[in-house]
């Protein structure tokens, strides 16, 4: 865990002098709490990506709270707005029951976003605890796709199951979830291709998929994943939502936090379509994949 | 989506902004609210927004409203000049050497952005201009990185230099142009590695590739998608590196693409194509005046506009 949160501070600190405001350096240089105030608010978690809806919703809240609790001080402020965003991100007591549990675990998500990367990284760590894992590698399409997830198989130490360049994803998914059956395989994590949430015949591909896992496999336990860059902006919200009607979300991974941006898109998709985050990938590294704590992620979206 | 109801709203605006004349403060004012929401939904940098509406506000008020147009439409129609100029006003291509001479392209930018796609696409442009490309694999990291770009290269038919994964990328570029002068390429583009702008080491590397062989032009591959950190991630990539220009790819998801507006402004490099899909054919020009009404979101409204 320190390892994450100096990781990702580590990179938070070398914009935070000069670009993003400190917000101790808001709560601090304001005596009251004015609109001045409460404007240099709303840049700070919208320079997080958090978005203008979110933050409008967050600021109301927070205004609520001063007046019913009759806060005066900024500072006492700073608090409350760092809790209730807490509490909004935690993620539930269930959230990991899949690791002790035959699943299959389906990753998706648009190009690039490190979809790949996490299934190898999530094998390394389930391989760590002693469990039988196994990968199917559905993105038979980009250009050496399977090359590069048999390298993290190799790494994490677990089989693969893949196809030719050009062959039908959903036959590879349906190879590998009976292989899975067969061989007594406790979590089989499927990576998929990229896709970009408008391209209908591409979901459709994915809707597929989903729907031979559940029909061969009805008993495994399901763990749906999207993938989000922590960099993007406000089009992670229509690709949580779009990747959401392929199947049903049930988290989120979102990766390259190790840079400096604070992936803040996370809370306006935790308000409004309701999935926790539950992993972070914070580097290019088998080890580099944490499991989603809110109080670090408020911390370092807040700089605290 | 948003799209219409952003119209909608601006219509209204403009419903109640009656001055005849010029535009007055309180017009610019309105209007200009409703495209610092629509510029923050978009992604536009928050900061970059602030600017913007600031030059806006300075020019408009107290200009003249042309015939045919309500306030709220003229004060649009300066936003859309405004941001048409700032994102370049024409299109711009990638320039080469004169002559035999090889140009030789560093492709850079954050890990997944669409280095080794792009360059595969450009490669099928430049070969469709009678050039010669060499690709050279400098990514010694990625898992299938050189596959990647050899599977890429072949499908282009174009050829690519690599020497596997345990040499300097900076050796590899040097060896890939020596190749190119015994094999007659006049272009070599540098396929790197994704990397972060915090990341010293890995910048380092990309400053030791233009120490070791003269890099001519400089590209910075953006996601269209990226949000406020845009700025910051070119920002560093043109201070410690230097860029010449930028490709912004994935623009045929539906992103608005602020991040197109945000990397221009800190960086003043023209955006030269745009990404527009996985395969190696979809790479297109870059417009300004498209970027613009598609960043504003206001279709409608822009062509309301060009009709007056
Ligand atoms: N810094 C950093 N880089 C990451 C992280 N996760 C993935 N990457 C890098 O991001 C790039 C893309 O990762 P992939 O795993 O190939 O992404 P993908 O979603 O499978 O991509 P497609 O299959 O092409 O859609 C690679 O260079 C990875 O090394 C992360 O958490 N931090
Ligand atoms: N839809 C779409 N996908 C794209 C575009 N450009 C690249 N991609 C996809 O984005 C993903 C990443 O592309 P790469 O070319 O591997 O990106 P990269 O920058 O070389 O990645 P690293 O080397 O890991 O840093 C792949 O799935 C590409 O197919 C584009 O314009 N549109
Ligand atoms: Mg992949
Ligand atoms: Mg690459």
């Amino acid at each position: 865990m320190a390892g994450f949160f100096s990781r990702l501070k580590e990179g938070l600190t070398k914009t935070r002098n000069n670009i993003v405001s400190s917000i101790d350096a808001v709560f601090g240089g304001f005596s009251t709490i004015d609109e001045d105030f409460y404007e240099e608010l709303e840049e700070i978690l919208i320079m997080g990506d958090i978005g203008v809806n979110a933050t409008e919703k967050i600021l109301e809240r927070l205004r609520e709270q001063v007046k019913e609790k009759h806060i005066k001080e900024p500072a006492a402020c700073k608090e409350l707005l760092i809790e209730s965003i807490r509490e909004q991100m935690q993620v539930g007591e269930t959230a990991y029951d899949f690791e002790n549990e035959q699943s299959v675990v389906l990753v998706i998500g648009v190009n690039g976003v490190g979809k790949t990367t996490s299934v190898g990284k999530l094998a390394g760590i389930l391989k760590d605890q002693g469990k039988n894992v196994l990968i199917a590698a559905a993105d038979t399409y980009r250009a050496a796709a399977g090359e590069q997830l048999l390298t993290w198989a190799n790494r994490a130490g677990v089989p693969m199951i893949g196809g030719k360049e050009g062959a039908d994803p959903a036959s590879v998914v349906y190879d590998a979830v009976n292989a899975a059956k067969a061989r007594g395989v406790d979590v089989l994590l499927c990576d998929t291709a990229g896709r970009l949430h408008n391209k209908k015949n591409l979901m459709e591909e994915l809707k597929k998929i989903n729907r031979i896992i559940e029909r061969e496999f009805p008993d495994a336990h399901r763990e749906n994943l999207v993938v989000l860059d922590g960099t993007t902006g406000q089009n992670a919200l229509n690709q949580a939502r779009e990747f959401g009607q392929v199947a049903d979300l049930t988290g989120i991974i979102l990766t390259k936090m190790d840079g400096t941006a604070k992936g803040g898109i996370a809370v306006a998709i935790q308000s409004e379509l309701n999935i926790p985050v539950k992993y972070i990938g914070v580097g290019e590294h088998i080890e580099d994949l944490q499991k989603f704590d809110p109080e670090q992620f408020v911390n370092a979206l807040f700089d605290v | 989506m948003a799209f219409e109801s952003l119209t909608d709203k601006l219509q209204n605006v403009f419903k109640n902004l009656r001055s005849k004349g010029r535009l007055t403060e309180d017009d610019v004012k309105a209007a200009l609210k409703e495209v610092k929401l629509a510029l923050l939904e978009a992604d536009v940098n928050f900061k970059v927004v602030k600017q913007f509406i600031k030059a806006v506000e300075e020019r408009a008020i107290g200009a003249d409203v042309m015939n045919g147009l309500n306030p709220g439409q003229m004060v649009i129609k300066i936003v859309n000049e405004e941001m048409v100029a700032l994102m370049g006003s024409e299109t711009t291509e990638i320039a080469f050497q004169p002559g035999k001479a090889i140009t030789v392209i560093m492709m850079c930018g954050l890990q997944g952005a669409g280095k080794t796609t792009t360059t595969a696409k450009i490669a099928g442009k430049l070969k469709l201009k009678g050039k010669t490309p060499l690709l050279a694999a400098c990514d010694v990291y990625r898992p299938a990185a050189i596959k990647q770009l050899q599977i890429n290269g072949e499908k282009q038919k174009v050829e690519v230099f690599s020497m596997g994964e345990n040499q300097k990328p900076a050796n590899i570029a040097k060896a890939a142009i020596e190749h190119a002068k015994k094999n007659g390429n006049n272009v070599v583009i540098l396929d790197t590695a994704g990397r972060l702008h915090v990341d010293e080491e890995m910048m380092e590397e990309l400053q030791e590739i233009k120490k070791a062989v003269e890099v001519h032009q400089t590209l910075l591959v953006v996601d269209a998608m990226t949000g406020q950190d845009a700025v910051t991630v070119a920002k560093a990539f043109n201070d410690q590196i230097g860029i010449d220009g930028v490709i912004l790819s994935k623009m045929d998801g539906d992103t608005r693409g602020g991040a197109a507006l945000s990397v221009k402004a800190v960086t003043g490099k023209p955006i030269l194509y745009v990404g527009m899909g996985e395969k190696l054919s979809d790479l297109e020009q870059f417009y300004p005046d498209r970027m613009a009404s598609r960043i504003l979101g206001m279709g409608d409204v822009l062509s309301l506009i060009e009709k007056a």
